[in-house]
């Protein structure tokens, strides 16, 4: 007996400690030491000062008659440089990239239609106030000429460097040039973030999860670019050589290749919990560690283009905020619906994107932008590729087609001068969308509607902490706000039953305890004949 | 009315920790079911994964015991009284009926028992743990093991756990239908039960058969074989006496021993 009492209280013993021991495991990994880290390097051992004081160097103190110069005298110094730069897509806006049933195609933010401004197409002299040269207004750019390299607008470290709006990307003449020039260094987040969070029109327009706020932000909101913490650039994770940058946007991108991944730093196994680890088998990290994104400024979530052209009774251009600020119509581009603390749609996603191409017709409605693939089905072994489930900002628009042809316009919306045609000077949409279109070099029928459009930006920033991340519950639940109960194309446990099984079991129980109820009566009804009743005899 | 030696030490071991562990992995099976929400998901996974692991060590010492002791020919099942064990259930329990199987050492499990229990560690047990290894290592090719879907082995676990909780609430009630509403529990807890005086006999002869396995006359007629019977016999009933002489003594050498504390 003694025995048998020693191993029963072995046994519990050993479910009381390793129920335990779990519960220690989930309040190590918020700490950040805890975590199983290569090929990073912390805050405190950063060697951020350069070794070469560009205040020094003769060239950059003469005084620049343009831009340009600065752009030679840059080169002057770092020779070959101007290859690196011009085979970028941050140069040349596009990448040959492998379609699926396309083939080879040059896609990018050069000839890629979305579901924002919609194209950059005979809008360039507004549009390249994001691109790294000086002079792109039109389809003469000179992209071979190192000369028309813009070095400052990544490079600047004073915070003083401004392109002026309009001006094909040449910076304000309010620039001191030489000051800024004498202090260039490696880029910041504000020096990527000039565009990449801008992008769209406004801060956190298009992203959702880039904007303003990682400037300075609190860990709650990214616990790697956090003034808090470690206070990563963006070049910390998206490791750069030769003016190539990993990663890359799937809103322009199609391929699977030359990505910037959190196991570069985190390894595969980043968490203690194997059964953790092994999710991310089939879940992205960000699934988890981006619970919600626009955490601080509000993003774009719907933008419909069909009620765009309404002018007051002076023939003025009219701006309409919502309840919190955020422009809900303006004139010029129509309705907009704005949303923060924004939980993801999730998709599965094997790291290629379909894109829609202006030449093609609509087939579906919404029609989608840019088609993220992937299913359960691929797990990596059946020959795709490992498809994985991923948040995903949902952009919904409604924008101008044509009727006839079935494609979508590329509308001109922006010229310096009025009469040209530009939607944003005249407010006519048909000579805006043939002005676009011709430009393009397509035909426009005369005859336009509007078309639903979704285009998917998978998150990757604002990654929470740990203790904010999603928990089991968030998706193995069978409520229907759990995070994953759209993506019903596999069983998840918690979430999923079939009504079978379930009726059955139940039966089996109730019948067996009507059946024991049934018969515990008649046994007590039949008195002093009843076993129950012997013990106290 | 004595008292009979059922259950040894390492059965009740197996028993108990048994009960421990399928009330275990039940309570967090529905928990990540998603049935009930007590203790929180991943807490309930954990122990669920843990009691698994538990309960298959305990499976395979479990199966070498029966193996070593020939204790596996109890599960047998047996249509033998079995009209007589289902009449007794559903008829003579309310007419104070005698049992109709008596419990003895080599043979203590009625034939429904016998049916049940069979299915319960040939079928129901087997097919939780395969579905249940599958469960964990489903869709992780780095052990190379990929289905094309959980769903199937997730309906077939969830059957099989309705079926076990079925069992267990069963189970719970035909316990209470023992020579007195605790007998049973008793005996599963101390390993002896009480059994009539009119069982003594049977006990006996239970006996002579067990011993007689190992004791046989050198010439194979009836007359020998009465013989090496009634030696049993004689043998067993000495053999009793004089351990309920010693008990006997034993007991009052206790008493004194208390009188004097």
């Amino acid at each position: 007996m003694k025995n048998l009492k020693r191993r029963f209280l072995c046994l519990g013993l050993l479910i009381c400690f390793l129920g335990g021991s779990a519960e220690l495991e989930a309040a190590a990994t918020d700490s950040s030491a805890s975590f199983p880290m290569h090929n990073y390097i912390r805050k405190e051992d950063r060697k951020s000062k350069p070794s070469a004081d560009h205040a020094k160097f003769k060239i950059l103190q003469s005084e620049f008659e343009s831009a340009h110069e600065v752009t030679a005298a840059c080169l002057s110094c770092h020779t070959e440089r101007d290859r690196e730069v011009m085979a970028t897509a941050h140069w040349k806006w596009q990448r040959d990239e492998h379609l699926p049933g396309k083939g080879v195609v040059s896609l990018g933010k050069r000839n890629i239609l979305n579901n924002f401004c919609i194209g950059t197409r005979s809008n360039e002299g507004t549009c390249t106030r994001c691109h790294i040269g000086y002079g792109w207004d039109n389809k003469d750019f000179d992209f071979e000429d190192p000369l028309n390299i813009d070095c400052l607008v990544c490079h600047d470290k004073t915070d003083t460097y401004k392109k002026e709006k309009g001006s094909a990307g040449y910076p304000k003449n309010s620039v001191n040039l030489n000051y800024v020039s004498q202090n260039v260094g490696s880029p910041d987040r504000d020096n990527c973030g000039v565009c990449h969070f801008w992008g769209g029109g406004g801060n956190n327009v298009k992203h959702g999860d880039l904007e303003i706020s990682l400037l300075d932000c609190k860990k709650s909101v990214d616990v790697h670019m956090t003034t808090e913490g470690e206070d990563m650039s963006c070049v910390d994770c998206h490791i750069t050589e030769k003016h190539e940058m990993a990663g890359k946007l799937y809103a322009l991108s199609s391929e699977n290749k030359n990505r910037a991944t959190c196991t570069y730093c985190h390894t595969d196994a980043p968490h203690e919990d194997e059964l953790l680890n092994r999710h991310n088998h089939r879940v992205a990290c960000q699934t988890c560690h981006i619970p919600v994104y626009a955490k601080v400024n509000a993003t774009k979530m719907i933008w419909d283009w069909s009620t765009a052209g309404r002018l007051d009774e002076h023939g003025k251009t009219l701006h309409e905020n919502d309840a919190d600020g955020n422009h809900n119509y303006l004139s010029i581009k129509g309705n907009f619906v704005y949303d923060d603390h924004v939980i993801p749609e999730y998709y599965w996603f094997n790291g290629t994107a379909n894109h829609y191409l202006i030449e093609e017709k609509i087939e579906s409605i919404p029609l989608q932008m840019n088609t993220l693939y992937g299913s359960y089905r691929d797990n990596g072994n059946n020959g795709g590729e490992l498809a994985k489930i991923w948040p995903v900002k949902v952009h919904r628009g409604r924008q101008p087609y044509d009727t006839i042809h079935k494609n979508l316009i590329q509308l001109k919306t922006w010229d310096k001068e009025s009469g040209v045609g530009a939607y944003w000077k005249d407010f006519d949409w048909d000579a805006a969308a043939q002005a676009g279109m011709d430009y393009v070099g397509l035909p426009y029928s005369g005859a336009m509607g509007f078309v639903e459009t979704e285009m998917y930006w998978p998150l990757n920033h604002m990654v929470s902490p740990a203790s904010e991340s999603l928990t089991c519950i968030d998706c193995h639940t069978k409520s229907e706000k759990g995070r994953l109960a759209n993506l019903d194309d596999f069983y998840l446990p918690g979430r999923d039953f079939n009504g079978v099984v379930e009726t059955a079991g139940i039966s089996f129980i109730l019948a067996s305890l009507v059946g024991i109820a049934f018969h515990m009566i008649c046994r007590l009804v039949f008195g002093g004949k009843c076993k129950l009743n012997q013990e106290d005899q | 009315m004595k008292k009979v030696y059922l259950y040894k030490k390492f059965e009740r071991f197996w028993h108990w920790g048994q009960t421990l562990l399928i009330l275990t992995l039940i309570f967090t099976g529905f928990e990540i079911h998603g049935t009930t929400s007590y203790m929180g998901y991943r807490q309930a996974v954990e122990i669920h994964d843990i009691s698994a692991w538990a309960f298959l060590i305990l499976i395979v010492f479990a199966i070498f015991w029966h193996l070593t002791t020939d204790e596996w020919k109890q599960y047998l099942p047996t249509l033998k009284n079995m009209k007589a064990q289902l009449n007794y259930y559903l008829v003579g329990i309310f007419a104070n009926a005698p049992h109709p199987v008596k419990k003895r050492t080599l043979s203590k499990l009625n034939p429904l028992q016998r049916i049940t229990y069979f299915a319960l560690k040939v079928i129901i047990i087997p097919v939780m743990v395969l579905t249940g290894l599958l469960y964990m290592y489903f869709d992780y090719p780095d052990i190379g093991i990929e289905m094309d879907s959980l769903e199937w082995v997730a309906l077939i676990h969830t059957l099989g756990a309705y079926l076990l909780l079925t069992f267990l609430i069963i189970h719970l009630y035909l316990i209470t239908t023992g020579r007195t509403a605790t007998s049973n529990l008793q005996a599963m807890i101390t390993g002896w039960e009480v059994v009539d005086d009119d069982e003594v006999i049977d006990l006996v002869e239970e006996a002579v058969e067990e011993a007689g396995l190992k004791i046989k006359p050198v010439e194979d007629d009836e007359q020998s074989h009465e013989e090496v019977k009634e030696l049993v016999v004689k043998a067993l009933k000495e053999t009793e006496e004089k351990v309920a002489e010693e008990k006997l003594k034993g007991m009052e050498d206790h008493k004194k021993i208390n009188k004097k504390l």
